[in-house]
């Protein structure tokens, strides 16, 4: 990947998604802490869907990762299952570490963590299924 | 949470609207509410800053699951009587189609209210209801009043 900035799509720029590194097949993205992705006006907590939005977006990161991967090859989340451990604590960034586990001709299989500083004291946790090689072709 | 006592005591607790402007990332997502009777509808209006492949172009993945999740809380507000903001425990997404660039709607149906934890299963589509974009079931932790 040359450009990384450019594989970052339009809403995950728009929450703040940053990536950070890639180490072992292990990538690690980060969401800064920012006013509009408040879900709790009276906490400062950020809303789960920012949480949803990151694991997806770090999920599909991690099949990109994977070796032999064809950067043209399109894929698609089939399902992705998030378990809410605790809030975000508010002012502090949400860093996602994603990692994809197994990868078959069709279906990627990917586990993902949400946390503040420690990734053993997670925010959520969640795991997801991906198809791949889904047309990637503007629709008529 | 401020807003769901200031408008209980208005009498506007039906106001899923007012609930929403004060809820930062659902007015970021630019989340609608259309109500008829107890019938609530959500609406997402499609803007570019939506999108998670802009070949398709396409809905990005987290904000489908965002939009469900904003459905099933709202329905479960409008269904019971809280202290505060429903916590989401768990939530699992079925993406059945990808999201098109185009308004999006959602309805959600509370499937079993217990005491501490509510049971919430929602569905979005876009130009045909039989065809939905993703649905979603997940469990809430309540406070209740």
């Amino acid at each position: 990947m040359s450009d990384l900035a450019s594989t970052i799509p339009a809403f995950g720029q728009a929450i703040g998604l940053e990536y950070r590194d890639t180490v072992d097949g292990m990538v690690t993205l980060c969401v800064p802490y920012a006013e509009h992705l408040i879900g709790d006006p009276d906490t400062g907590v950020i809303h789960g869907g920012v949480i949803t939005a990151a694991l997806d977006n770090g999920s599909g990161w991690a099949v990109r990762v994977t070796e032999g991967w064809d950067l043209d090859m399109a894929m698609a989340t089939l399902d992705l299952r998030i378990d809410y451990m605790k809030p975000s604590a508010p002012g502090e960034d949400l860093l996602i570490r994603a990692e994809c586990y197994k990868r078959t001709k069709n279906i990627a299989f990917i586990r993902a963590v949400a946390y503040n500083s420690d990734p053993e004291d997670p925010v959520a946790t969640s795991v997801a299924a991906f198809m791949l090689g889904t047309l990637n072709q503007p629709r008529v | 949470m401020e807003i769901l006592k200031q408008l209980r005591e208005e009498g506007r607790t039906q106001d899923m609207q007012a609930l929403l402007n004060h809820i930062p990332f659902a007015s970021f997502l630019g989340v609608e509410i259309d109500r008829k009777g107890n019938e609530i509808t959500t609406i997402l209006p499609f803007r570019d800053e939506l999108v998670g492949n802009p070949v398709l172009p396409a809905l990005h993945g987290g904000v489908i699951g965002a939009f469900l999740e904003i459905t099933s809380v709202i329905q479960l507000l409008y269904d019971t009587q809280c202290e505060r903001l429903p916590k989401t425990v768990d939530i699992s997404i079925d993406y059945l189609r990808s999201g098109r660039a185009v308004e999006t709607y959602g309805r959600a149906i509370v499937t079993r209210q217990g005491r501490r934890i509510a049971n919430v299963r929602a569905e979005i589509w876009q130009e045909e209801i039989d065809k939905s974009v993703a649905a979603s079931h997940g469990h809430f932790l309540m406070t209740p009043v």
